[in-house]
């Protein structure tokens, strides 16, 4: 298996530390991780705390599929002791930027253990790499990143440990609230069009249905007929609320809300988290946005 | 009631589908007489050149104030100027030629856009907003679109004559009037103008297209100027259409789609054309002519 690849290169590199280590341990640098975008990152700081430094590759409100490299972030990823990815063909670039970097650094895939969903675009089927967006598969993240760390510094086993289960039991009350939330919001108005459908793992964890008038990719442009369709569909089918998201051209949502009278919901974060001064600066406020926009919009 | 199904019932259905017809047109009333022009005038590429100058202009309006119809267009439209000015001043001045100092020009202003736009970080939907959506006009921007294409209009009826005859003698003007410069100048600021309007509906390079396709077409129909400016407003306004309808039925993107009907167009004038097509020079007769 690749996995058991990847566990070997762990521990060699672990252990290749672990020698080099006591020399500057009276001076106790940062482990230097390098997070693909905005949400490990904060997962990583969760976890690592103090005893690491997170260099985040796609900034808040940046858009992940589209990202382009800079020379910074080669530099990052050469200086990275670990190197945080999600994987599911979310950061196709990744891998490139990693050759040429010519980081050694181990690359922990977070979604490691997640059940995967599809997502069906226009026939072309392919991995839905969103899968943060259920806080179920979050926990898993934030477990495949306290091992990471654990390999890349076993001396900080202890703290990545406490650290990773407090943020653990922040999660498993964030996910009963979310519950508790949706709960109150009637399942036959639980339908929402958002320009980007990147909510396929919360619409399956929480039974929302999200309808996007673009594709999986925020590469695409949307044509007359998708636009028209989705109009046709909202009339149809009484969609209470259209979102904006933090990543498309909000023109086309408007318009779309003019034209068939739902209402226009407030931001949902999806791919990135806001700049720290937004309401969406973490990943549990991000969740916690979310659901509260959601909830908002879809009340009577 | 098939016919009407295909043709009228987008356009009756949908609310969006009316707008982006409507600034269709507006975009190729303007436009095209605008290219005729640059195409008498040997300027062609200028219209490129000038749609990649006012993009650092508008992302500076974006960054500034979002995504806001005023800031965009006010950054575009002095972007456009200070670029069109600047390679007017150079050309006059030094020992470069108007295109290769545009050429200049244009190349640093789109440089110091790509590098503001990446100060901010989020280098995303910049994309989306400069290569705006032509099915997501609100009613600003449509007002801008016939605001501009009636300012246009009426400029290019006051500017007619001065303009025609700078355009194919500027010596001869120049020997009778002072009009020169300034007709220059403000036919090029109409350039920038519908530009700025076109990348507002169809982006920076789609509107740059509207403006020189239906024009270069019309010059293969016919040799008279009036007529050419009525078929290239009228080709602009096909290719509209058929590029909206299109894309209603077949589920392809909206702008591009409008573009490629417009160089459909183009190439059946280029085989068909009567004043300048590839038949024509088949015909008996013609070679003797020449």
């Amino acid at each position: 298996m690749a996995h058991r690849g990847y566990v070997i290169t762990y521990i060699i590199i672990a252990l290749s530390l672990a020698r080099g280590l006591p020399a500057h341990a009276q001076t106790p640098a940062k482990l230097p991780v390098v997070a693909t975008f905005s949400i490990l990152a904060d997962f990583a700081l969760n976890v690592g705390g103090d005893r690491i430094n997170v260099a985040t590759l796609v900034g808040p409100d940046g858009d992940t599929h589209v990202y382009q490299p800079k020379p910074d972030d080669a530099k990052e990823l050469g200086a990275a002791q670990l190197i945080v990815v999600n994987g599911l063909g979310l950061e196709g670039w990744i891998d490139r930027l990693i050759r040429a970097s010519g980081a050694k650094a181990p690359v922990i895939v977070a979604t490691k253990g997640i059940n995967p969903q599809q997502m069906n675009e226009e026939g072309r089927i392919g991995l839905d790499p969103h899968a943060w967006q259920s806080i179920a598969n979050a926990k898993v993240y934030v477990v495949n990143i306290r091992d990471g760390l654990i390999a890349a510094d076993p001396a900080g086993e202890a703290a990545y440990r406490a650290n990773a289960d407090n943020y653990l039991g922040k999660l498993d009350a964030l996910e009963a609230d979310v519950k508790r939330d949706i709960a109150k919001i009637p399942p036959e108005r639980r339908q929402i069009i958002t320009t980007h459908d990147a909510f396929g793992y919360f619409g399956t964890a929480y039974g929302f249905r999200f309808i996007a008038p673009e594709g999986i990719s925020t590469e695409t442009e949307a044509s007359a007929r998708d636009v028209a369709k989705i109009i046709r569909q909202i009339k149809a089918q009484n969609i209470p609320a259209v979102f904006l998201e933090n990543v498309t051209d909000p023109r086309l949502v408007r318009r779309i809300a003019a034209e068939s009278g739902a209402r226009v919901g407030g931001t949902l974060y999806s791919d990135a988290l806001s700049p720290s001064d937004g309401p969406a600066s973490t990943y549990i406020d991000m969740m916690r946005n979310n659901v509260r926009e959601l909830a908002a919009a879809l009340a009577k | 009631m098939q016919l009407h199904d295909l043709l009228i019932a987008p356009f009756a259905d949908f609310a969006f589908m009316r707008r982006a017809l409507a600034g269709a047109i507006a975009l190729a009333i303007a436009g095209p007489p605008l290219g005729l022009f640059l195409i008498l005038r040997r300027m062609a590429l200028t219209g490129d050149a000038m749609a990649h100058a006012i993009l650092p202009g508008a992302a500076l309006g974006y960054l500034a104030a979002g995504l806001s119809l005023g800031p965009m267009t006010i950054g575009g439209l002095a972007a456009g100027v200070i670029v069109a000015a600047g390679s007017g001043v150079v050309a006059r001045t030094t020992v470069l030629r108007e295109d290769a100092s545009l050429a200049a020009f244009y190349l640093i202003s789109l440089a110091l856009g790509v590098t503001i736009v990446s100060l901010r970080g989020s280098n995303i939907d910049l994309l989306h907003v400069l290569f705006g959506s032509v099915l997501a006009l609100d009613d600003a921007t449509l007002i801008l679109l016939a605001a501009i294409a009636s300012v246009t209009l009426v400029a290019l009826a006051a500017l007619y004559r001065p303009l025609v005859i700078e355009t194919v003698d500027a010596s001869f003007l120049a020997s009778v009037s002072k009009s020169g410069g300034p007709v220059q100048i403000i036919f090029l600021a109409l350039v920038v103008l519908n530009l700025v309007g076109g990348f507002q509906a169809l982006g920076t390079l789609l509107a740059v297209g509207m403006m020189m396709l239906p024009a270069a077409s019309a010059m293969l129909i016919t040799a008279d100027m009036t007529a050419m400016i009525g078929i290239a407003a009228a080709q602009g306004m096909l290719a509209g259409y058929a590029g909206l309808v299109i894309s209603f039925h077949a589920g392809l993107p909206s702008g591009p789609l409008i573009i490629l009907m417009a160089g459909l167009l183009y190439l059946l004038a280029l085989v068909f054309g009567p004043a300048g097509g590839l038949l024509r020079r088949f015909k008996p007769g013609q070679h003797l002519e020449g």
